[in-house]
């Protein structure tokens, strides 16, 4: 039985005055791979962005322990280093700042900074991995990316800080399938005993090449059912409104 | 001894100030006194000395301006005119006295530098005390050197061209500096010769209540180029500074001059520059021109493009922190057809911080087929700092092209949290944004100018977050 790495509690959140999460308890074992599904306005990107620590989204109840150590009270570059990544839905555009001094930034601020060969040796493997064309390493961060350029420049960003746990907040969502299968790729050759992933998707296309071991469905703020890789392939069958009205059925 | 390396040993702020050894200085104030003293102290002709006088007399005749930045706080009357910081004029490294090389020490010339560059002309005071040129420029037949010594060995060529780019009655502050000016730089470039390494000067403001008002005077001859570089930095003073600098460049039929500037004066400078170019036949003129300091900047580098073909570049960024006002921009005069010119302007506003843009375009009727391009962009950090555009066009010629876009953004929420997910804190997130704002500036700069702004943007942001 290996370690739990993330552990949310009973955990409520508001945005702006209205309340999203509900009491979400959720338990990610050290390197495994969980998906969160749900239908849209389920709460599963407020869950990504509140665990991320994004200051719109205000925690009202409940707690989230990272690696032991209590998250929320920490701001989100504080979580980050503590080894806790999101792949953005919707990655900002930084003009100005290039895609190469962005991530040694960002390496240098979580203490994994390493000599500028080195590090451009395995920037250089990684983007071909992600076949990322090498003219991306100075453009600007995210700016006039299209949507599947910007979802593979986080999947980058993913493989340069190897993080403990990364948040997947539908990635898939806006790719074509060679697009997806590269991303997917990507994620499965980087995730493994030492770093576990959260995907969060509605749709489960990505989960046949990312295998979870667990399937969560998120509903009205809620965590209402849990199961196997099984639980995805009902829903690709059958939809959510089964799960969903026998969970609404036994929690009523 | 012990007070100095106690000075060294303090941590590195805008400012810092070394033992005043000026051994030359006029009283405080303004005065046709004052003035005489300055030329005769300078063993200056005839003609500079009239020169001087009557531009003291349209000084005093012209209202302060009131249409810019607030003025209110200049007290005329308060500040010296002239400093001579050391004796003789110094060629060698070795005869700068020490306590003036560990200023330049902090300021990280030359050791730094003079391996590449062309010459360091480092004005401590109101003269310039070093000032080497590499002798292969000697040899060009290149002139470069402080604009005092410019008039004393090359007065023929001097007096054709001093005083016509900017007359002296063109503004109260160009009147003022053509009554009191001392220093600055004097560069000449013959026909054809390509200078291919910047020139660079560094100018300092180390006396309390000293004013600076050097003059600088560009030519460069048919078919000739030149880059010139000035940067600033000043200590911290208690009482108001003024600086009013006048630079004048005239570019001749297919030449090229770019002329770099990042003025860093402490935040209690008011900085009032008139800077004006003249483009002739085919000639090309670009203005670089970064403002970080002072309490007040007023400044707009201009071109008169008089030639036909003639083209301008004008490239400004600009950072108003805390209690700064940075009201900077630029002029395009096209009187010739044919003509072009291109502005960019980028600048932040923090805090109590505001920036303004104002620029004037002007198209004369016998311009044809102008091409004008301005583009303004702003950056708020908060909610109290502010920016405004002033642009003016006066166009009296349909055969023109005019593409004119401004823009004023703040700073991302959304942005400063893609950033600090990636574990870079809120401080150095809002440093990149800034940094990265001011990109298409600092590509512009030589690589150690750009690690130098960016050094001084950092240590702006530093408390940005509250």
């Amino acid at each position: 039985m290996s370690q739990t790495v993330l552990s949310i509690s009973g955990l409520r959140a508001t945005v702006e005055g209205k309340e999203i999460l509900k009491g979400v308890d959720l338990q990610v074992a050290q390197g495994e791979i969980h998906a969160l599904m749900g239908p849209n306005g389920s709460g599963k990107s407020t869950l990504a962005y509140t665990l991320m620590g994004h200051p719109k989204y205000v925690v009202t109840g409940g707690s989230v322990t990272f690696g032991g150590e209590d998250l929320l009270p920490l701001t989100a570059d504080a979580r980050a280093r503590l080894g806790l990544f999101l792949c953005f839905q919707y990655p900002t555009a930084i003009p100005g700042v290039s895609t190469v001094n962005f991530l040694r930034a960002a390496l240098r601020a979580q203490g994994k900074e390493m000599p500028a060969r080195e590090f451009l040796n395995r920037l250089s493997t990684e983007m071909k991995e992600l076949k990322i064309d090498e003219s991306f390493r100075s453009r600007y961060i995210n700016d006039g990316f299209s949507g599947g350029e910007k979802k593979r420049m986080e999947i980058l960003q993913l493989a340069m800080l190897r993080p403990k746990l990364a948040i997947l907040d539908e990635t898939d969502s806006g790719l074509d399938v060679d697009a997806l299968r590269t991303v997917a790729d990507g994620v499965m050759r980087l995730c493994g005993p030492d770093m576990g992933v959260l995907v969060i998707t509605h749709y489960p296309r990505i989960l046949e090449h990312l295998h979870p071991d667990r399937v969560h469905v998120l509903h009205d703020g809620r965590v209402v059912t849990s199961g196997g890789a099984d639980l995805a392939r009902q829903i690709e069958r059958e939809g959510y409104e089964p799960i969903l009205g026998t969970a609404v059925a036994a929690t009523a | 001894m012990a007070i100095q390396a106690k000075e060294l040993t303090k941590d590195y702020q805008f400012g810092f100030s070394d033992i005043d050894v000026s051994v030359f200085r006029t009283a405080k104030g303004l005065s046709p006194e004052v003035v005489a003293s300055i030329s005769q102290h300078k063993s200056e002709p005839e003609w500079m000395l009239k020169f001087r006088l009557k531009a003291l007399d349209h000084f005093r005749k012209r209202p302060m301006p009131t249409w810019g930045a607030d003025l209110s706080g200049l007290d005329f009357e308060n500040i010296y005119y002239y400093v001579k910081p050391v004796e003789e004029m110094s060629r060698s490294w070795d005869d700068v006295p020490d306590s003036i090389k560990q200023t330049f020490d902090r300021l990280g010339i030359p050791q730094a530098e003079r391996q590449f560059l062309a010459g360091v002309s480092a004005q401590y005071d109101s003269e310039v005390v070093y000032h080497s040129i590499r002798e292969d420029l000697e040899k060009q037949g290149v002139l470069f050197s402080d604009c005092d010594t410019g008039l004393r060995e090359h007065e023929e060529l001097f007096r054709k061209y001093f005083g016509t780019v900017i007359p002296p009655n063109d503004n109260k502050f160009a009147a003022l500096n053509s009554a009191v000016w001392s220093g600055g730089s004097f560069v000449y470039v013959p026909k054809g010769v390509k200078v291919d390494i910047p020139l660079q000067a560094y100018f300092r403001i180390n006396s309390d209540n000293m004013g600076q008002f050097e003059r600088t005077l560009i030519i460069a001859d048919e078919g000739s180029s030149v880059h010139y570089i000035e940067g600033c930095t000043a200590p911290n003073y208690s009482s108001d500074s003024l600086h009013s600098a006048v630079v004048e460049l005239v570019a001749h039929k297919g030449a090229k001059i770019r002329y770099t500037t990042i003025q860093n004066w402490s935040d209690n400078v008011y900085n009032l520059v008139t800077k004006r170019a003249i483009a002739n036949e085919n000639a090309t003129v670009e203005w670089i021109d970064g403002n970080l300091g002072s309490k007040v900047t007023m400044k707009y580098p201009s071109v008169y493009l008089m030639g036909e073909g003639a083209h301008a570049e004008v490239m400004s960024a600009a950072f108003a922190g805390n209690g700064q006002h940075q009201d900077a921009g630029s002029k395009a005069i096209h009187v010739a057809p044919n003509t072009t010119s291109n502005i960019v302007s980028r600048s932040i506003s923090k805090g109590t911080g505001r920036t303004s843009y104002r620029g004037h375009i002007k198209v004369l009727p016998k311009a044809h087929n102008v091409k004008v391009s301005v583009r303004c962009d702003a950056l708020l950090l908060d909610e109290e700092s502010r920016s405004d555009t002033y642009p003016y066009m006066d166009i009296d010629n349909p055969d023109v092209t005019i593409g004119h876009e401004a823009s004023v953004s703040k700073v991302g929420e959304d942005q400063i949290f893609y950033l600090t997910s990636r574990g870079i804190t809120e401080q150095d997130a809002t440093a990149l944004i800034v940094n990265g704002f001011f990109e298409p500036f600092v590509k512009e700069l030589p690589m150690e100018y750009a690690v130098e702004l960016n050094r001084l943007l950092a240590l702006s942001m530093e408390g940005a977050i509250g």
